[in-house]
């Protein structure tokens, strides 16, 4: 493990300890250990199946963990409801993006928007950040391209203000002028000091956005440490993910 | 392309495409009808009878069609409201009878809404007491709450039969909703208007309530993707309750409707009903509240032309109906996009 450096040293804001997920008979999570700093954008990375989404969804409590601790703010969350974690600020952007294909754009804003109207200002500034939303504002979300979609997923997790954002890679399947954009977007977000834990399979974004990273395998966490360090060392980036990165730029 | 155009676009891949089809399928059943039947008045006399007919279902149908999309559960017991609010809202009725005597129409439909309020009043209780002690520990299993809830239909057929007794009970319709309305040629009978009336604003306030109210866009977003409504913070179980026990409501509503068309009430007009309400959500798109419109007026309509060119058809009419549909559209006219 690489800690030691300040961005690894910050309070964590979340933190997983031990924590095992069991979906029917597979037993998915084997013990992950991870802490997310404040203010920080943290990847996690790992091959298909290592457990990536299983851990997101544990922390949104969409799948409970069987052993383990998740604490949020210093406050446990084993055992709470899903609802009750989103009301504690915790916003998620789902693999499958979540959008409501027969709600139009402003619908499916309007209920992320639960505490009342939508903040005007906030909203002006994803209109800037993601035109297409404007544009299709009265729209069904179900006829927006995929990239769209993405745009609207994380919109709509940030209208309302939260702590964290648990954002599932956000750039699959997507061309790489949106991916361009999704990145633009997400270092907007992490330079207002948003706090942020990414599932990612683009290194080129990973790379570019991160500032601490996780690695997966088989259930467990493998490797903790700085993104750069990761980017830069090829040798390392082989042994943990299979491959280099440069294989994705 | 222009940015309306990209709108339009939008929209008709967004389901107005398949809205459009429905709606031409009516009226193309409709005009058949008419080629078929050959005369003017007869047509219309059946038309407004299957759109009555229609409307009733399409009210006791809604419900279930929300309970499904809502939470994937399988309600069979949907019919025991059905049989429930008809026998609450005739003894309601039965006990207004000098008010269903009068000849004052309002008089007589301050009777048939006292009937059918508390009807559905009584049903929409009952109807969380069954979610709660019927549905709930079976979420997720298809088969057991099949079984389960077609017990509780029976459990409550019988309980029908302990407190109303086993014999069919005749409703005669209020004094001023006898008969029919001649303009000519053409037959309009009276309470068949009155239900399309009641249908056509059920219709209105439920599509109200779905596109203008935050609770009603919760429940189109559920019936989409319930985990995602969970994860933006909203309780999905509280919203579904909800939903059964409204569900079971207009249920009720629906059983007084079609006890006042029929004249006569049985323990187990529920279950027979509920051939042609699991038809109409069938055709309709599970889930879909516009689909359950739309599926409950083509048959509706179906049957009663049939019932007239063809007699011996009329049963088996619906059922090929939905056979025909389902081969053109395998998830229904509008079919929700399931999202989880």
């Amino acid at each position: 493990m690489s800690d030691g450096n300040s961005p690894m040293q910050r309070p964590p804001l979340l933190s997983l300890s031990g924590v095992h997920t069991h979906i029917g008979q597979y037993h998915i999570l084997q013990g992950v250990d991870l802490d997310i700093p404040e203010g920080q954008l943290t990847m996690l990375l790992g091959r298909n199946g290592a457990g990536k989404t299983t851990t997101m969804r544990t922390i949104m409590g969409l799948w409970q963990a069987s052993r383990g601790e998740i604490r949020f703010g210093g406050e446990p969350l084993n055992g709470v409801a899903t609802p009750d974690i989103a009301r504690r600020g915790i916003s998620y952007v789902p693999e499958n993006m979540g959008i409501f294909g027969a709600l139009t754009v402003q619908e499916n804003m309007h209920l992320a928007a639960r505490s009342g109207p939508m903040d005007t200002a906030r909203l002006d500034w994803l209109f800037e950040v993601f035109p297409a939303l404007k544009k299709f504002w009265k729209s069904p979300a179900g006829s927006l391209s995929g990239g769209q979609k993405q745009m609207l997923a994380i919109a709509r997790a940030v209208i309302e203000p939260s702590r964290l954002l648990l954002i599932d890679e956000p750039t699959k399947g997507l061309a790489p002028a949106i991916v361009s954009a999704l990145t633009s977007a997400i270092l907007q977000l992490k330079s207002f000091g948003a706090t942020i834990l990414m599932v990612e399979q683009n290194f080129a974004m990973a790379r570019a956005v991160g500032d601490t990273v996780a690695v997966m395998d088989d259930g467990r966490i493998v490797h903790r440490g700085l993104m750069a360090d990761l980017a830069a060392d090829k040798a390392l980036q082989e042994r943990l993910l299979g491959l280099s990165m440069d294989m994705h730029q | 392309m222009s940015g309306s155009l990209q709108t339009v676009l939008a929209r008709l891949r967004g389901g107005d495409g398949a809205r459009r089809s429905g709606l031409l399928l009516i009226a193309a059943l409709m005009l058949l009808a008419l080629a078929g039947v050959g005369s003017v008045p007869t047509w219309i006399t059946l038309t407004l009878a299957g759109l009555a007919m229609g409307m009733m279902v399409f009210i006791m149908a809604s419900g279930l069609t929300l309970v499904f999309g809502l939470m994937d559960v399988l309600n069979f017991g949907h019919g025991a409201f059905i049989s429930l609010g008809a026998f609450v809202g005739v003894s309601v009725m039965a006990a207004l009878g000098p008010w269903m005597e009068s000849a004052s129409l309002a008089v007589n439909l301050a009777a048939v809404l006292a009937g059918a309020i508390i009807g559905m009043v009584v049903t929409g209780l009952f109807g969380y007491v069954f979610e709660r002690l019927v549905v709930m520990p079976v979420y997720g299993n298809h088969l057991k709450q099949i079984l389960i809830t077609m017990g509780g239909l029976i459990v409550v057929e019988q309980l029908i039969y302990v407190v109303w007794g086993p014999d069919a009970i005749p409703i005669p319709r209020p004094e001023t909703l006898k008969g029919a309305l001649t303009f000519g040629d053409v037959v309009l009978e009276k309470y068949r208007l009155l239900a399309v009336a009641v249908g056509l604003t059920i219709f209105a306030v439920m599509t109200g309530v779905l596109t203008r109210t935050k609770i009603g866009l919760l429940v189109r977003a559920g019936v989409e993707n319930s985990e995602m409504v969970e994860s933006l913070g909203y309780p999905i179980t509280r919203l579904f309750i909800a939903v059964f026990i409204a569900g079971s409501a207009l249920a009720g509503l629906g059983g007084v409707m079609w006890g006042l068309y029929e004249e006569v009430i049985t323990a187990h007009m529920g279950m027979s009903v509920m051939v042609m309400v699991f038809i109409v959500v069938i055709i309709g798109g599970l889930g879909s509240v516009e689909g359950c419109f739309l599926g409950a007026l083509l048959v509706g309509l179906m049957n009663n032309y049939v019932a007239y060119l063809a007699p011996k058809m009329a049963l088996g009419s619906s059922i090929l109906l939905m056979v025909a549909i389902l081969m053109w559209r395998p998830e229904g006219l509008l079919p929700v996009a399931k999202g989880r």
